[in-house]
């Protein structure tokens, strides 16, 4: 076992996971993470904290993940490399790990000029590729980047993230190998609309035969409405949402779309299952936890499967 | 090269209002060929600067000079020229921040007998090159170790705005960079260079950790050539 968390042993027992998103308040207010948290507990099998994403200032991804232990639920603790250098991740994730924290993914980062603080400086020490093959030296060498000895047992089922819809496309599956090889453990991808493309790409994954050295989680999104699809179609960068998804939302008529857009979801999910390769869905339903649980009954996903 | 932009005139001003004399000093190299500080822009601040203070009924002499570099002492130290740096109030150089931090140091060195303020009246911005008329873009942050030898010529650490060596990240997008749309993704150029080159292998390995110490994360540099010293 790598840290035998609760993803990673049923990630091994071949079981079909579902982990969840959770997006830390902007302060220190803990009933919002609290609130979060009892949507998503018993309904993933684990819950990503974000990392100050799209470089707004919110509660510490550690900070929180540790709350959400002591509410009794299993955090993957994002990472990114805009904010910290060497000195900085390595520290923290000894202390992650002190807190019991055991998946983490590693991640670049949106650039700041994204966040509400675009004047700030940033850091970009090290890349995601690198910070994976650092925690993999830490964890199975018990070695900091000097090469010194680590003080205790560090233990990290170690994460990072795989955008099948990003630019050049030819090259994307290049740079999953590139985690691979540095010693990821598991993947979770950008949010998939354009099912036509994820399966060109994870054809090119399963010949690779990259599926068999780390865990690939496909990413999912559900839609609330035809707003939301073109405003992410047109400025998320590295998200494609097909017309027809589009069409469809509008062809549900007012009132339905939230509706139909859980529909298109639970499809997705289901396809996703069926699909060489995936060994689980990430849901990222962020604002939209208390639809958590609904989806997954839909799905037909619930119970979680227990070790 | 050196680019820079010349500062708002109001700021400009404003740092020169109390002085009676003031000597706008430009510079021939790096900032006149990208229009910033050079003969000719000395030439029209100094007349904007003797424009504003005589609207305002305020007496000041306002002169423009030029020197092939300023951040070399060989082509400062012309006492006629010296002469008139002493009479200033004040040095309003339009050099970048290399040359108006020379001229400051060579010109209290060689002239004792008073103190010589040298402000600058440029932003200095960065290492590039003249793309197309009108448009500089940079290219080289100065790192110390040079990684262009793998990258197809296409600086990973200047040109991709998360400095990544082991691009592109998840944000590029039809070639261009997740923050800007006007920004060719730097990983994007290099992949389609090394395509060309039939060189793409070189980036399938995980290129590792950094050594940031050649840049200026080691702390301001020093370059010395000891055979030169001798
Ligand atoms: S790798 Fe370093 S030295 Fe080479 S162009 Fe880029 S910043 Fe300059
Ligand atoms: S889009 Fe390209 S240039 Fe921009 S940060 Fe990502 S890899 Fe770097």
């Amino acid at each position: 076992m790598k840290s035998g968390s609760n993803l990673e042993r049923l990630l091994e027992k071949g079981e079909f996971v579902v982990t969840g998103e959770l997006g830390p308040p902007k302060g220190p207010d803990v009933d919002v993470v609290k609130k979060k948290a009892a949507m998503l507990k018993g309904n993933v099998d684990a819950v990503n904290i974000t990392d100050n994403q799209t470089a707004i200032v919110r509660m510490s991804s550690i900070a929180t993940a540790k709350i959400l232990i002591e509410e009794g639920l299993e955090p993957n603790m994002q990472m990114v490399a805009r904010d910290r250098n060497r000195i900085a991740m390595m520290s923290d994730l000894f202390g992650a790990s002190a807190f019991g924290i055991k998946n983490m993914l590693c991640l670049s980062g949106d650039h700041q000029s994204f966040g509400n603080h675009p004047e700030a400086k940033n850091v970009f020490d090290i890349d995601s590729i690198q910070m994976i093959y650092m925690v993999k030296t830490m964890r199975d060498d018990h070695k900091m980047i000097c090469g010194e000895e680590i003080e205790g047992d560090f233990k990290m089922f170690i994460g990072a993230a795989s955008n099948p819809f990003a630019d050049p496309f030819q090259y994307r599956v290049h740079r999953l190998a590139k985690k691979v090889e540095a010693g990821v453990d598991f993947i979770q991808t950008q949010c998939i609309y354009d099912m036509k493309r994820f399966k060109e790409f994870m054809k090119q994954v399963v010949d690779m035969g990259l599926h068999e050295k780390c865990k690939i989680l496909a990413g999912v999104t559900p839609l609330k409405s035809v707003g939301m699809a073109r405003y992410m179609a047109a400025n998320v960068s590295g998200i494609i949402i097909p017309e027809e998804i589009i069409d469809r939302l509008k062809g549900a008529g007012k009132g339905n779309v939230a509706t139909e857009g859980i529909k298109i979801l639970c499809e997705q999910m289901q396809e996703l299952k069926e699909t060489e390769g995936i060994a689980g869905i990430h849901l990222m339903a962020i604002e939209w936890e208390h639809k958590v649980a609904e989806i997954m009954e839909k799905v037909g996903f619930l119970p979680r499967p227990t070790i | 090269m050196i680019t820079a932009d010349r500062k708002p005139f109001e700021e400009i001003k404003e740092s020169v209002k109390d002085y009676k004399k003031i000597m706008v000093l430009g510079c021939e190299t790096c900032v006149a060929i990208c229009q910033a500080g050079g003969e000719k822009e000395a030439e029209i601040l100094a007349s904007e600067l003797r424009l504003a203070f005589g609207n305002e009924g305020n007496k000041v002499e306002v002169n423009d000079e030029l020197v092939v570099r300023q951040c070399d002492d060989e082509f400062m130290a012309d006492p006629a020229f010296l002469e008139k740096v002493k009479e200033a109030d004040v040095i309003l150089s339009i050099a970048c921040g290399v040359g108006v931090q020379h001229a400051c140091k060579f010109f209290n060195r060689v002239i004792t007998d008073k103190p010589i303020r040298v402000i600058p009246g440029l932003n200095t911005t960065f290492m590039g090159a003249n793309i197309d008329v009108g448009l500089w873009e940079e290219r080289c942050l100065g790192c110390g170790d040079c990684v262009l030898e793998k990258t197809g010529g296409i600086c990973p650490i200047a040109r991709c705005a998360k400095s990544l060596l082991n691009g592109p990240c998840g944000g590029s997008s039809d070639g261009k960079c997740e923050i800007n749309k006007e920004l060719d993704c730097a990983w994007n150029l290099i992949i389609e260079r090394l395509e060309v080159l039939g060189d793409l292998e070189r980036i399938k390995p995980v290129e590792m950790y950094k050594d940031w110490r050649s840049s200026y994360s080691g702390g301001p540099r020093k370059r010395v050539r000891e055979d030169l010293r001798l």
